[in-house]
């Protein structure tokens, strides 16, 4: 017991940093991986400073200038109310990439809990590794469906429509992603669980909560980033989805995945007002995509030594 | 191998009640009443009496028992009576869509055709792709094909499918007017030219599901060819004087199909559901389409049956893929 303070200043500022340097200069010789970060952090700055410099208000109706094509009062035009497109992607890329970051965390959260409890504890693996199977199994669009469908009106009521739908499409995403999280956890921790260090934090009677924290849980890291990462283009392309069905945000709330289905309509007309979004939504994952597989290879010490 | 493919049958039974259950129970949470688009002039007591007689008032473990009962036993029953002209199930009472007012598996034989052949195929043509695609770049790692492989492979999982869907719509049948954007159930193929047209509606949906199917499955491919080429059973055939295609095609082949195949029947459910975006996108008037049209219109009955059948789907793939994996592979032993 007396032992962990002392080791554990020694482990940080030692291996701790060095590894993190490591892990950068792998993650650096990854071209792709190095430029969809590049790719990412743009879209973010953009749609975070751009409404700062861009200042039309996203749902501003100017209706004399209704559908107006691309030129210097509105860069990517306007749709059917005189809106200004630009705005209106940002202010849908804000909510868009809101909802895919707390989504992620929210079901990256979940998994590990849930797998870091199953591998560590015996008892309780077979219950929870039977619960992600059934979850597995479970017809997630669907159901995701239903319960955006389900629990919209209620939601919108207690916490008003924007914020309301924005909580119940995360969590339904949330509560519908973790598995894939929690099944690599589990195998990370089970693996873990034989180790020396182990063997030796538990001989000097470290109890199961410290154990978890300070052990297991920092050496699992590396996959439970990468699956974080994959997780935020899931969750966007998820939420894009259902906004594309008509079942995620209320019409004048722009998300991308909105923005692609209202324009949907003017398609024959307007068909470069479909490219905006698609591309944005596109790009992001992409660039998230590419962010992941450069991780992956920057997090593994055995490719990081070559 | 016989008894393990019984005894993952007998831990499917519980997972399947326990998934039907989780669905209902989901379900049951919905504040809509099925009466409601009813005539404001129906007497409070009729209304009572068609609540009776759709079973809205009794308690949830009877109306689950009930839904249970119809899919398990009376459906079945309904089947075997089409298929044979006996009458077991006479009088019985099916599972009714509130939105058809008629029996819900008469309308999902109806759609199924649709889904089947645009999905299907979509799926088979995937394959098809991605297989050789996967092998070359296997062969030829790092190689320019490899290189745009990857790239196109990354833009197929980037891409939702609600996005090339519309891409394709614009280029293919509104800049190019080559192919039809909506697939028209109505068209009866009864010669060539209803034939070609058929091939023309069906070409868009199929080259969008088509295209995430490849690019998940060329991966896997590839990856599951580099694993092989490095052992030492190549290095021995090659030794042994064969041609290069006899160890590709048939030595590493054989070994790196196995996973894939597991992985293509692991796919099939995935592809139910992407389906149903697809489907909305081409007014494809299949299952996944169905389903949308349901969940707008509140017809809880056809709801929890289409998503029990995904449901099943899936766990039944899961089930094929574990026992083809045994039956692949000599080296796994399950018993």
């Amino acid at each position: 017991m007396t032992d962990a303070p002392m080791l554990e200043p020694a482990k940080a500022d030692t291996s701790g940093r060095s590894q993190w340097w490591d892990v950068w200069d792998q993650f650096k010789t990854h071209k792709g991986a190095l430029f969809g970060a590049a790719v990412f952090l743009f879209i973010v700055l953009a749609v975070t400073i751009g409404p700062l410099l861009w200042t039309i208000e996203p749902t501003f109706i100017d209706i004399r200038a209704r559908n107006s094509g691309p030129g210097l009062a509105h860069p990517f035009g306007t749709d059917q109310l005189g809106r200004d497109i630009l705005a209106r992607m940002m202010a849908g890329g804000q909510v868009s990439i809101a909802v895919g970051l707390t989504a992620m965390l929210i079901s990256v959260l979940l998994g590990t809990l849930i797998g870091v409890v199953a591998g560590f504890f015996r008892r309780l693996d077979g219950v929870l590794m039977g619960l992600t199977d059934l979850f597995l199994a479970l017809p997630l669009l669907p159901l995701l469906l239903v319960m955006v469908m389900l629990f919209r009106e209620t939601l919108s009521r207690s916490f008003g429509p924007e914020m309301g739908t924005f909580i119940l499409i995360v969590s339904a995403i949330g509560v519908t992603s973790w598995m894939q999280t929690a099944r690599i956890v589990r195998g990370e921790v089970l693996a873990l669980k034989e180790r020396e260090f182990v063997l030796a934090a538990r001989s000097i009677g470290t109890p199961s909560r410290r154990m978890i924290l300070r052990h297991i849980l920092p050496n699992v890291l590396s996959p439970i980033m990468v699956s974080a990462t994959l997780g935020i283009a899931t969750a966007i392309i998820t939420e894009s989805a259902l906004s594309f069905l008509g079942l995620g945000f209320p019409p004048d709330f722009p998300t991308w995945g909105r923005l692609l289905f209202d324009a949907i309509d003017y398609l024959q007309q307007y068909p470069e007002r479909v490219f905006w979004p698609g591309l944005a939504i596109s790009l992001t994952v992409l660039s998230v995509n590419y962010i992941g597989d450069g991780l992956r290879d920057a997090l593994d010490p055995r490719i990081r030594g070559r | 191998m016989l008894t393990f493919t019984f005894r993952r049958l007998l831990l499917a039974i519980p997972t399947l009640v326990l998934i039907s259950l989780i669905i209902f129970l989901l379900l049951d949470l919905a504040p809509g009443d099925p009466l409601a688009d009813q005539p404001l002039s129906i007497p409070p007591e009729v209304r009572q009496k068609m609540r009776d007689a759709l079973g809205l008032d009794s308690p949830a473990y009877v109306r689950y028992l009930l839904w249970a009962k119809q899919f398990f036993w009376v459906e079945p029953l309904v089947f075997i009576d089409w298929v044979t002209g006996t009458s077991f199930s006479e009088g019985m009472q099916r599972i009714v869509s509130w939105q058809f007012r008629a029996p819900v598996f008469d309308i999902i034989i109806q759609r199924l055709p649709q889904t089947l052949w645009v999905v299907g195929l979509a799926y088979l043509v995937g394959v098809l792709i991605a297989l050789p695609i996967g092998i070359i770049s296997a062969y030829r790692q790092y190689s320019w094909f490899d290189q745009v492989g990857t790239f196109i492979s990354m833009i197929g999982f980037s891409v939702p499918p609600f996005f090339s869907g519309v891409l394709m719509i614009v280029f293919f049948a509104i800049m190019l007017p080559w192919f039809p954007s909506i697939y028209d159930t109505t068209l009866v193929v009864d010669d060539f030219e209803s034939f070609g047209q058929q091939i023309r509606q069906m070409t868009l949906p199929v080259m969008v599901l088509a295209l995430q199917t490849t690019a998940q499955l060329s991966r896997f491919m590839r990856a599951s060819m580099l694993d092989n080429l490095n052992h030492d059973y190549v290095r021995t055939a090659r030794a042994k004087g064969m041609t290069e295609k006899v160890v590709l095609l048939v030595h590493v082949l054989r070994n790196s199909m196995i996973p894939v195949v597991t992985v293509i029947a692991l796919g099939i459910p995935s592809i139910f559901g992407g389906a149903i975006i697809t489907e909305q996108i081409f007014k494809v008037n299949g299952l996944g389409q169905l389903l949308i049209t349901a969940i707008y219109a509140n017809d809880l009955p056809m709801v929890q049956t289409l998503a029990f059948i995904f449901a099943v789907l899936i766990v039944l793939c899961n089930l094929i893929a574990d026992v083809l994996y045994g039956l692949l592979d000599p080296r796994i032993r399950y018993d």
